[in-house]
């Protein structure tokens, strides 16, 4: 979460002598990261914008909403502007006062904001006239400088603003902007900032501070008079600790601090919630300010009561942004005699809210366990400042200076006093265990010697505590919630002494046992193999829409949700599930390419999710998908004008030369793929005798659906693990023959209802071992083979290893075929 | 006409014959008509019985030297024809050689996996193999053993998509930390575990629901945070080029202690400060760190005896970087116009 640090202030506690770049650079490398850092003043021009002093408010000759101003900026002569600020006006009637009041004052050629408009643009300030009055500059509102929404009247600047220097000088600053994640509270506060630049730059840390905020001439108290106190659960609210600030006035916070406030993000409100707000910024401890007469008792004739305690299941509470909040049981909630007034932590209730008629404060300065904090805030969808540090782990003995710190702010902002006893309930102070840390630790873990005076000056600007020296008996701050052990001092020494300072080494610890990896270089071949038969590999979303699924039934049968993994929180409905299979999300990457060329070869390597009934995670099959679509090759002139298209061959031969490269052995092919393909014209592929996908053309009206052309769209669906199960990369050779073969083609006549691959079979395992390649160069249906026949023609090639084979046994090997063809496929030889 | 005479007088009509062929189909009919077995120069012969015996010496000798004669010219103007032919043949089989060639068509492998094949290239020559995990993942192994607990300030740093209160989305490859380590123990590790990721983040220009990243892993004995510089040092040389300056800065992640930030010198204007790197100068290469004691024990390595580094980087931004990438939905909306880019 962001935290915003102006330098000005961070400069109370620590002196930097860096330009803002430096430091947010030192800052970075040392694990602080510095998001941004913005200029305030910038760009206002030293020269154009200076500190003016009012002389004279003299009313406007031709306008009664007008009046001039004469400005005095360190030259001889002032310089008169005309303006019509409610709060110059006003010294038309009544008198300057003594000294003259300071304010931006801007020449022409400044640079400002325009305050009529609501979107931040600039303008450059030229001279004019205004009715008839030549108006020499402008004095600004905040708003016009950039400073804030403040646009009602001219800025007042403190009477100490020396007239003529530079505003830039006098108000300019940058502010740090912070991204701290994880759970570190301490560094969520410009104190904590500071703490870390003090130690970063070698510098000195001021802390009278938090010296200020000790409980001197003060008594705490577990039974202070005012309040009845009771923590129910201490492990959730570990301490919680009340002053009391009477006689206040509740009023506006004075310019220094509501300037400080907004270069931090917040916005001033009043004084009393500006002080908690600024010492939440400033050390970090969120405080709650109660209207302490609106508390109520348990018992008439007590006290008020607060009680820290679980909240009841469905409880319920208006929250101070107006909204009723319900509870339930592990949810902290602070309450008084009369039920919730605060949900601990995260935000306070309407009832007991600062108003402007408040005149006695309790406030609360409390620790929260941090990751219940976390839960109510998540679960209440209530984030807030407090919430967020508190979800940060604070340190409980923060609690009771931040409370005193803040007491005191709001009795000086308001005129007050603090209560001279301090409610404190604290049953189980918090010690720091020290951690034993080895100096050969540090050397073994960063791998660089970091000479051990260096790391005890680390460890001391950190405010560690340290004695001995092998080990070193470390005792972290108490605010350091988040070190425990010997390695989180590693970080330490390492990020402060500099990670850029460490040399650079190569590994050398013994190397572990080396291995193939046959799953993924087969998959690697796999994807060679599919571009090089000119695929384009896409990659598609993982979560899909079941309307999609749908879509994929020729009927649109509804599917099975069951089946499928579903997201909690998807980013749309549309995305709501984990992709089955891949095809889905193929077709659309189709459709969408069909827009701007008429061919589509693709494919897609990537993990299916199964869900398993009884397991807790789903199975992920790594699946292959391919797709052909339009035009087989890609258009070329050398071609005719109306190519052929893609069809099942053309994925089927595509999936032959995978099992061709990937070894695969005893491919079948059957019919009975799934509904979302053509029933004729696609085919299942077994491995073994094991399905290991399916293939061919899709259903027209799945294609239809998809909003694809009337066209065969092929595709393939295939188990990548099936394919690669036998795959070893260790094909052995088959001797090559010097002799020379004989080539004969042979056509036979069969019932339409023979199977070409049973043809070829008989063939390849009559003629064996001559006949070495059976391949078929012919299918023929008509007039010369009669209805219901088909001629299949095959070019037969003989071969010995040994010999030249004479006509004779060539003669012999035909026989055997075509009688066996004959025999057992009613086959005819045609001549 | 005496035989001499005719002889010389073949000669002369045979060469002149000769010099008038144009075209290679004429010279086997010219050599036919002339030195065939029944051609003009075997008639001429013929008249050789009816010379006298000491007339027979010199014609023959005359005859021999005209046949000589006429069979190198027939070579000579054999090769000459053919030559010209050629010539012709060649001059008039020109094509437009600016038409384009026939396409070969080879498809292209996503710039997702040509960034990860590199990746993956580097680190196998470090002796990094590459150990993979599901995508899907447990609260577990996504979170809790990473020393990340229900409800820790740290979960913020991770959008998830969850399936249920126990099963996520990996939001991250780093549950594949504990998976190697418990496989692998108690051998020393040097994995790479490159992978798909989910997080929860609207789709836009700047960021992608899905994603790749590669997470590395060495446990040893003695493994250095100065090796992890040096790993990612060499790895930033090969990937993008020799002499790339590193910045090391500290950082925070649950399961890494110290845990460090790697940028590069920005690749475009070599840290001079532009646009693609937000005019610092530099660009994030990686999270990395120690793996943290109490990971280390969950993988179930005794953090007394055993060190690890641990650093993981994305797929798709310094894809996007060196290639000039604007809009990351270019990686996963698939238009094969871009994906044939690479």
């Amino acid at each position: 979460m962001a935290l915003r640090v102006p330098i000005k202030w961070l400069q109370d506690y620590v002196d930097i002598d860096l330009t803002p770049q430096e430091l947010a650079e030192r800052l970075t490398v040392a694990g602080l990261e510095v998001e941004s850092v913005t200029g305030i003043g910038a760009e206002w021009g030293r020269e154009a914008v200076v500190v003016g002093a009012i002389e004279k408010v003299l009313p406007h000759p031709n306008a009664d909403r007008l009046c001039l101003v004469q400005v005095a900026y360190g030259k001889p002569e002032p310089l008169t502007v005309v303006t019509g600020a409610p709060n110059m006006l006003r010294y038309l009637s009544e008198p300057l006062p003594s000294p003259a009041p300071r304010v931006p004052f801007a020449m022409v050629g400044a640079e400002l904001i325009d305050g009529h408009a609501s979107d931040g643009r600039k303008l450059k300030l030229k001279a004019g006239n205004i009715r008839g009055v030549r108006s020499e500059g402008m004095v600004c509102s905040e708003k016009e400088l950039g400073l804030s929404e403040e646009h009602e009247g001219i800025l007042i600047l403190p009477d100490d603003a020396p007239v003529g220097a530079p505003l830039v000088e006098y108000l300019g600053d940058a502010v740090l902007e912070f991204d701290i994640k994880g759970g570190f509270a301490h560094l969520m506060c410009i104190y904590g900032i500071a703490r870390e630049t003090a130690a970063i730059l070698g510098g000195t840390l001021r802390d009278d501070v938090l010296r200020a905020a000790r409980p001197d001439g003060l008594k705490p108290s577990n039974e202070p008079p005012y309040l009845k106190l009771e923590v129910t659960d201490a492990a959730m609210c570990p301490r919680y600790t009340v002053t009391l600030i009477e006689g206040i006035t509740v009023q506006p916070s004075p310019f220094w601090l509501q300037q400080r406030l907004l270069r931090a993000g917040m916005r001033p409100i009043n004084a009393v919630v500006d002080a908690t707000n600024y010492v939440m910024l400033e050390l970090g401890q969120p405080t709650h300010a109660f209207d302490y007469k609106t508390l109520r008792p348990e018992k008439k004739g007590q006290p008020p009561l607060i009680r820290v305690r679980p909240a009841h299941p469905r409880e319920k509470m208006h929250t101070l942004d107006g909204v009723e909040r319900t509870f339930d049981d592990r949810m902290l909630l602070i309450t008084d005699g009369g039920g919730p007034v605060g949900i601990a932590g995260v935000m306070g209730g309407l009832e007991s809210e600062i108003t402007d008629g408040t005149t006695t404060v309790l406030l609360e300065s409390a620790n929260f366990e941090f990751l219940n904090t976390r839960r109510t805030s998540q679960l209440l969808k209530l984030r807030t400042e407090a919430s967020d540090r508190f979800g940060k782990r604070l340190d409980p003995e923060l609690a009771l200076q931040g409370g005193l710190r803040c007491a005191h702010l709001i009795a000086e902002l308001c005129g007050g006093t603090v209560h001279t006893v301090v409610g404190d309930l604290y049953p189980d102070p918090r010690t720091q265990a020290p951690i034993e840390l080895r100096p050969d630790f540090v050397t073994r873990l960063l791998g660089v010697e970091v000479p051990g005076e260096e790391i005890l000056r680390i460890l001391r600007a950190l405010e560690f505590q340290v004695e001995g020296s092998d080990p070193l008996v470390v005792t972290p701050p108490s605010h350091r919630m988040d070190v425990s052990i010997a390695a989180d001092l590693v970080e330490d020494v390492g990020r402060i002494h500099g990670y850029d300072r460490m040399p650079h080494t190569l590994i050398g610890d013994e190397m572990p046992p080396q291995e193939r990896n046959l799953r993924l270089e087969g998959t690697e071949l796999m994807r060679d193999v599919l571009t090089g038969c000119g695929l384009d590999e896409i990659i598609t979303y993982s979560m899909i829409s079941l309307e999609d699924e749908r879509r994929l039934h020729p009927d649109r049968a509804p599917v099975d949700e069951s089946t499928y993994l579903r997201v909690q929180n998807p980013l749309s409905a549309e995305r709501a599930h984990l992709r089955r299979r891949l095809l889905a999300e193929g077709l659309n990457t189709t459709r969408a390419n069909l827009r701007f060329g008429r061919r589509v070869a693709i494919f897609e390597v990537g993990a299916a999710f199964w869900p398993q009934p009884g397991a807790v995670l789903p199975d992920e099959p790594a699946r292959l998908c391919v797709l052909l679509t339009g035009p087989r090759d890609p258009a070329s002139w050398l071609d005719g004008a109306e190519p052929a298209g893609f069809d099942f061959f053309d994925v089927k031969g595509l999936v032959e030369t995978l099992l061709e490269r990937l070894e695969v052995p005893e491919a079948t092919w059957d019919y009975g793929a799934d509904a979302a393909y053509h029933p004729g014209r696609s085919a299942v592929l077994k491995i073994g005798g094991a399905v290991v996908g399916q293939l061919g053309e899709l259903h027209p009206r799945v294609v239809d659906a998809f909003g694809l052309p009337a066209q065969p769209v092929c595709a393939a669906e295939l188990d990548v693990g099936a394919l690669l199960h036998q795959w070893r990369e260790d094909r052995q050779m088959t001797v090559l023959s010097s002799h020379p073969p004989v080539y004969e083609d042979l056509a036979f006549v069969v019932a339409e209802t023979v199977p070409a691959e049973q043809v070829r079979a008989l063939i390849a395992e009559t003629g064996r071992p001559l006949v070495r390649d059976v391949a078929l160069f012919d299918l023929y249906r008509g007039d010369q083979v009669g209805p219901g026949r088909k001629s299949l023609a095959y070019a037969l090639t003989y071969q010995a290893d040994d010999r030249t084979l004479t006509d004779d046994e060539v003669a012999k090997v035909r026989t055997r075929i075509v009688k066996r063809l004959t025999k057992e496929l009613e086959a005819q030889l045609r001549a | 006409m005496t035989i001499l005479e005719a002889l010389a007088s073949l000669h002369t009509e045979a060469v002149a014959a000769l010099e008038a062929l144009q075209t290679s189909q004429e010279l086997p009919v010219w050599y036919r008509t002339y030195l065939g077995r029944k051609g003009r120069l075997t008639e001429v012969l013929r008249g050789l019985g009816a010379l006298t015996a000491d007339e027979r010496p010199k014609a023959g000798q005359r005859a021999n030297e005209v046949k000589e004669a006429l069979e190198s010219a027939f070579q000579g103007r054999q090769t000459q024809i053919k030559e010209a032919e050629l010539q012709a043949a060649i001059s008039a089989d020109r094509v437009d050689i600016t038409l384009p060639g026939r396409p070969m068509g080879p498809g292209h492998l996503h710039l997702s996996t040509r960034t990860l094949r590199r990746v993956r290239e580097i680190f196998a020559e470090m002796g990094f193999r590459v150990y993979e995990a599901p995508e899907v993942e447990t609260d577990e192994n996504n979170f809790e053993l990473l020393n990340i607990p229900a409800y820790h300030p740290a979960r913020d740093m991770w959008d998830t998509f969850w399936v249920n209160d126990k099963v996520v989305l990996r939001t991250h490859t780093s549950p594949g930390q504990i998976r190697c380590m418990r496989e692998a123990h108690p051998q020393p590790i040097r994995v790479i575990l490159p992978g798909k990721c989910y997080r929860y983040e609207q789709i836009t220009p700047r960021s992608e629901h899905q994603f790749y990243q590669v997470e590395g892993l060495a446990v040893g004995h003695g493994i250095r945070l100065t090796d992890l510089i040096g790993t990612m040092q060499a790895f930033a040389n090969k990937m993008y080029g020799e002499g790339r300056r590193m910045r090391i800065r500290g950082s925070y992640f649950p399961f890494t202690e110290p845990s460090v930030e790697i940028d590069m010198d920005c690749i475009l204007c070599r840290g001079e400060g532009c646009r693609v790197c937000k005019q610092t100068g530099w660009l994030e290469v990686a999270g990395a760190g120690m793996v943290h004691p109490v990971v280390l024990a969950n993988g179930g390595y005794d953090p007394d005896e055993w060190s690890g580094f641990a650093f993981g980087m994305g797929v798709e931004r310094p894809a996007m970087l060196q290639h000039g990438i604007e809009d990351i939905r270019y990686f996963y909306g698939n238009d094969l116009r871009f994906l044939r880019q690479f």
